[in-house]
């Protein structure tokens, strides 16, 4: 019985495995660190997200709260074991797989689901997968895949000139359906040191440390804090208002802001008490400015202002007035984050996941007090992003004790880390006034929002910025004066979450159209066809714009919506407490940096050998710029996708592609790789003296160059390299062309607007307040489609978390840092989603391309809003609607 | 040379493990998906011993007396035991805690034992009038679940006891039975209210009633005011008309919380009651 249990006999994928480890140990633990298998991911450590799953005997179990002991005897399935079944070429062929790191425990899932069901249904599946979260992709198309588990490759490379267009399977998809994908926790050098930060418990609050020399040496560790710090102490995404310190020196600003670490060998570490810590905590006065800079706490105002809004208001015929209220969003990425940080001779290498390796670099040199060009940004497969991985978070830490003790670092925040210390969506609260004449013109509107930043300023003074701009929507709007404030707070960091603060000012927006729409008796869609934005018209900021979608994406609603609003009357007219509704509300973005340089650039070469080679430096945290850009570079250059050599982000290997964010990736980058490749193409028909129409082929180290008639040949291992190993090769930049704004707003933010509009049906419970989205029909101008099935995964993915933001996701500081008390959206909460696509090209952008990333979620939760409306006659005026704030609204609307 | 570090022991009889328990001052561990996530540590700390390889602590027997659910029993197995109706509950339960990961792993004994106010399983355990059956050095003793759960996270499990089955007894397997939980996504989430209802008809008429209600007290409640309204009533569409709404507020004492009101929570209860006794009344199972 009690017999020591020294060794644990298991079959892992088949092998027998005796493994000298501790029985109480997590299984997770086990098959990553102790088997080196690391496609099983950890997400929560608490069974909430399911990215551990494996099969224990065939049965599905979270690894992470399995202990290694009663797998004893067991079998024990891992991704590892899965040599590319017939669902995971599904997964790949659907492009089930974005960031990836759901995937491993989606696919062993949906594995044990398939061999136990006589005849699989989507709703079995849907069941079945209701505890695999996932933040990218809105599950669509994981259950078609699950679906469609049959053997089959993905669809054909393209013909060289047709990959633009084409519904290429991700480049990178196979390493994600595999489970080899590398992420931040998955590089572990042998003699790693592990680090854990030591953070605060609360904040405000001031601090002294006591004896850490005798503590560190009664632990055996090491103990590092702002003193070792060489560099500037302070960090932020924005040069001119950097305010964060990698350490804190002496005061805190928000509970889980981190004050020093402790590294040491792993098994020292992992165990640590660090309640032990030798730190003397003392709490602050909360009335005390958070930076002493700002008295007021107002870190930055942004403004817009255009016409006469107050007089035109006088004089219109119809006027409503609306608030709003949002709370923290969390991003709830899967991956918590995790890297790794070394010293290669004097270059300090580090390999974690992020969105921006250029201003991680930059920002950690300044910290660490070393020149750019002595740290190397390497991002790992990042396991989701969405706006939160911009910012550095472990990078100058792992980097600091890497640089201070010569050896290998690693750092692995925990969910609750991961939640408490990096940034969120802005909470708002937002006022606005809205008037019509007669006809139901809009004649002018007011906008006013408080942002609550946090404790330092991140994006705040980006969110500050584009809300104004973008406060109006896509709509045509003469008088106009909208000012948004980012506040500090003593709370959580608020920062970029996909939109900057445009999601929550279209909710005000589009629920106040909706009511405006009402009070002048006109349908709803029709009020915003009538008013949107058209070719010729100036927005807000006095831009002249040309290329403009959204009459285009409304024009395609007409019919859905009427469709919708037939549905939703047949289902009322059968009474009872359930109530159909339908909603809309419209979207633009204007995309990359707003009136401030954010260039790409791309290099494509040929070495000598006939490799074909793109650096690519575009993060890829799911989104597809690893597929994209090279579509639009192989289309420009005139060769076969399928020749290409991708040399992925890293300081050392790629140019700078700007950071991931503002949906400027496909446009800016793509952009770039289209001067590029077209640049390498001239030099080619130079050579050759070939006329512009003529067709390249490279058959191994022979570049052959034919207009049907003659051909050319280059034997490119004839030439001599030119430079970084290329004997032909094209450098090319794109920065998008834009002024800067003046006192009032008025300028060109942007060069490319994207455009969207939603159409949302769903019913609502009047009894109980819940809501059950059934269906949105997606409608998007992307200028040019430069791959539909990545597109669509955009738009599914940005409507499930638009849907989490309108239904279910409030991040409350201290009490939700966790995947049970946080909730996204599940498998069993997404509607069907169709999808539809325009194209009215941009004059501006790589073949009439627009971005796309962050205006999929835009529109999401006010047409949600709108529906509710309309069924319950009830506007929620505070986010997220969770049932007991619906009913509230429906009792204070009477109809309860 | 590990387990001697980590004091985690696996023992396969029912007294190995209470000695081992009794030796070792230790907790008790079966489905571990409550234990490892209230701590951040690798490995679970302190003496451990896991009695999920305790032979016949796992699976369901049906006798004269009632249905023995062996404490180990996980949620996957009551969903595929073969139970009469009045267990209806209990499966639509199971397949509510967590998703299919923690149903594989979580038991009927760690939900009891864990005594989370939201524990999904209670309801219908108190509804089915549920005994607890806890074995130490001393011997067995049995009690209502009612007596064992004694407040939030807290039991009448005395040190070196382990809770070795769960006994519906059989007048409580009458009759048919429905559990409805109300969360803010559909799947892995604490509920905001949940209800389970077991429902016996004679002759058309309501012959006995057992709700209770959770998420909504400090523990879960059986609400017998409310049960007395149903006696002698017709089993017809007017049945969950006879819930009263005053009495379930008298009933249950709900707090605000990140999930919803208190307010909003006594409404929620008495329009589930109503909905689940629908549901039994319609689905003709109650008989």
């Amino acid at each position: 019985m009690n017999r020591p249990m020294d060794t644990c006999t298991l079959t892992v994928n088949g092998q027998r495995q005796v493994l000298p480890a501790d029985p109480a140990r997590r299984l997770s633990e086990v098959l990553r660190d102790g088997l080196g298998l690391r496609g099983t991911k950890v997400g929560c450590d608490a069974g909430d997200c399911g990215a551990c799953t494996v099969l224990l005997d065939g049965a599905p179990v979270c690894a992470c709260v399995t202990p290694l002991g009663q797998a004893e005897g067991r079998s024990v399935e891992t991704i590892e074991g899965q040599k590319y079944t017939p669902l995971q070429q599904a997964f790949l062929r659907h492009g089930a797989a974005q960031c990836g790191i759901c995937t491993p425990g989606m696919v062993m899932t949906a594995e044990a689901y398939l061999r136990g069901a006589r005849a699989p249904t989507r709703a079995g599946a849907e069941e079945a997968l209701g505890g695999v979260l996932c933040r990218c992709t809105g599950y669509t198309k994981i259950i078609d895949a699950v679906m469609d588990a049959a053997p089959g490759a993905v669809a054909e490379m393209p013909e060289p000139g047709r990959a633009v267009g084409a519904a290429v399977a991700r480049l990178d998809g196979a390493a994600k359906v595999g489970g080899t994908e590398a992420y931040g926790a998955d590089v572990v050098p042998q003699d790693a040191l592990l680090v854990r930060a030591v953070r605060a418990p609360y904040a405000p609050a001031s601090f002294a440390f006591g004896d850490i020399d005798g503590w560190a040496a009664d632990k055996g560790v090491r103990v590092f804090t702002a003193r070792d710090i060489a560099g500037t102490n302070r960090f932020g995404v924005i040069p001119a208002f950097r305010d964060q310190p990698a350490l804190a020196e002496d005061r805190v600003r928000l509970a889980g802001e981190a004050v020093a670490l402790v590294a040491g060998k792993p098994a020292i570490i992992e165990t640590l008490d660090l309640s032990g810590f030798p730190i003397n905590w003392r709490e602050d006065a909360a009335d005390r400015p958070v930076h002493d800079a700002h008295p007021d706490n107002l870190l930055i105002a942004g403004k817009v202002r255009r016409g006469m809004a107050r007089e035109a208001m006088a004089d219109a015929v119809v006027m409503v007035n609306g608030a709003m209220r949002t709370g923290y969003v969390e991003h709830a990425y899967i991956e918590p984050e995790a890297g790794v940080a070394w010293m290669d001779g004097e270059t300090l290498v580090i390999r974690a996941c992020t969105q921006a390796p250029i201003m991680d670099r930059d920002d950690t040199a300044a910290v660490l007090g070393l020149p750019p060009e002595a740290v190397r940004i390497i991002p790992a497969a990042t396991g989701g992003g969405f706006g939160s991985k911009l910012d550095v978070s472990l990078q100058p830490l792992i980097g600091l004790v890497a640089l201070k003790t010569g050896q290998p670092a690693r750092m692995v925040y925990s969910r609750a880390e991961s939640m408490a210390s990096t940034t969120k969506r802005h909470p708002s609260d937002m006022r606005g006034t809205l008037a019509a004449d007669a006809e139901g013109r809009i004649v002018a509107m007011q906008f006013d929002g408080d942002f609550n930043t946090g404790a330092y300023a991140s994006w705040g003074p980006t969110v500050a910025g584009r809300v104004p701009v973008h406060a109006s929507g896509p709509y045509f709007i003469p008088n106009y004066h909208a000012e948004a404030r980012a506040n500090y707070s003593y709370q959580p960091i608020s920062g970029a979450f996909r939109g900057f603060g445009v999601p929550q000012a279209a909710i005000l927006q589009e629920t106040m159209f909706d009511d405006l729409a009402n009070q002048l008796g006109m349908d709803r869609l029709a009020f915003r066809r009538l008013n949107a934005l058209r070719d010729g018209q100036a927005t807000v900021c006095g831009q002249t714009l040309y290329g403009v979608g959204i009459g285009a994406c409304l024009e395609a609603l007409e019919t859905p919506w009427q469709d919708a609003l037939r549905r939703a009357d047949v289902a009322n007219a059968r009474g009872g407490h359930i109530r159909h509704g339908v909603g809309i509300a419209s979207c633009w973005y204007g995309c990359g940096n707003t009136a401030i340089a954010n260039p790409s650039t791309i290099r494509i070469g040929l070495t000598g050998d006939g490799r074909l080679c793109l650096h690519q430096g575009a993060v890829d945290i799911g989104q597809g710029s690893n597929t994209v850009i090279p579509q639009i570079a192989a289309d420009a250059l005139g060769l076969p996708l399928a020749q290409f050599e991708i040399i992925g982000a890293d300081t050392a290997l790629t140019p700078d592609c700007g950071k991931t964010s503002g949906s400027r990736q496909t446009y800016v980058t793509g952009s770039a790789a289209l001067r590029a490749g077209r640049a390498l193409r001239v030099l080619i028909l130079k050579q050759t003296n070939m006329g512009p129409e003529a067709v390249l082929r490279l058959d191994r180290a022979v570049l052959r160059v034919s207009d049907g008639e003659r051909e050319q040949r280059i034997d490119l291992t004839d030439l001599s390299e030119q430079a970084h190993g290329y004997v032909l090769w094209a450098e090319e930049s794109y920065d998008p062309p834009t002024q800067p704004l003046d006192e009032d707003g008025q300028g060109v933010p942007y060069a490319v607007y994207g455009y969207g509009a939603q159409l949302v049906e769903l019913s609502v419970d009047m009894r109980l307040g819940t809501v059950k989205v059934h269906r949105i029909t997606a409608a998007h101008d992307l200028g040019r489609v430069i791959n539909p099935q990545l597109a669509e995964g955009q738009v599914e993915g940005g409507i499930a978390q638009g849907l989490g933001l309108a239904l279910m996701e409030e991040f409350i500081p201290g009490r939700t840092e966790n995947l049970h008390d946080y909730l996204i959206p599940t498998t069993g909460d997404m509607p069907k989603i169709e999808t539809i696509f325009l194209e009215v090209p941009d004059p501006e952008g790589p073949m009439g391309a627009k971005g796309l990333g962050e205006h999929v979620l835009i529109p999401t939760a006010p047409a949600i809003l709108n529906a509710i409306r309309d069924g319950t006659g009830a506007l929620v005026t505070e986010l997220p609607a969770l049932p007991h704030r619906v009913l509230a609204a429906i009792r204070e609307a009477g109809h309860g | 040379m590990e387990s001697a570090v980590s004091g985690y022991m696996r023992p396969e009889t029912l007294d190995d493990a209470l000695a081992l328990l009794a030796q070792s001052g230790g907790r008790v561990a079966a489905g571990c998906t409550d234990l490892f996530p209230a701590t951040a540590a690798r490995a679970l700390q302190g003496p451990v011993v896991d009695i999920s390889r305790v032979a016949g602590l796992r699976g369901i027997a049906r006798g004269d007396d009632g249905v023995r659910i062996g404490a180990a029993t996980t949620w996957s197995d009551i969903v595929k035991a073969d139970l009469p109706p009045a267990c209806d509950m209990l499966k639509q339960a199971a397949r509510e805690v967590g998703a299919a990961q923690i149903q594989n792993a979580g038991t009927l004994g760690g939900n009891i034992c864990n005594a989370s106010p939201a524990a999904d399983g209670v309801p219908c355990l108190l509804a089915l009038e549920a005994e607890v059956e806890l074995a130490s050095a001393t011997g067995l003793r049995r009690m209502p679940l009612e007596s064992f759960i004694t407040g939030p996270r807290r039991t009448a499990l005395k040190q070196g006891e382990v809770v070795t089955a769960i006994h519906l007894p059989h007048p409580a397997l009458a009759g048919g039975s429905r559990f409805l939980k109300l969360g803010a996504r559909r799947y892995l989430v604490i509920s905001i209210a949940m209800v389970a209802v077991r429902l016996e008809v004679t002759d058309s008429t309501v012959s006995r009633v057992a709700m209770a209600v959770g998420s909504c007290s400090a523990v879960a409640l059986r609400l017998p005011a409310v049960e007395a309204a149903l006696i002698g009533r017709k089993a017809n569409h007017t049945l969950p008309d006879c819930v009263d709404a005053d009495a379930v507020a008298d009933a249950l004492s709900p707090l605000d919380d990140i999930r919803a009101d208190a307010a909003y929570r006594t409404g929620a209860a008495t329009e589930l009651l109503r909905r689940a006794v629908a549901d039994i009344a319609s689905e003709g199972r109650a008989g």
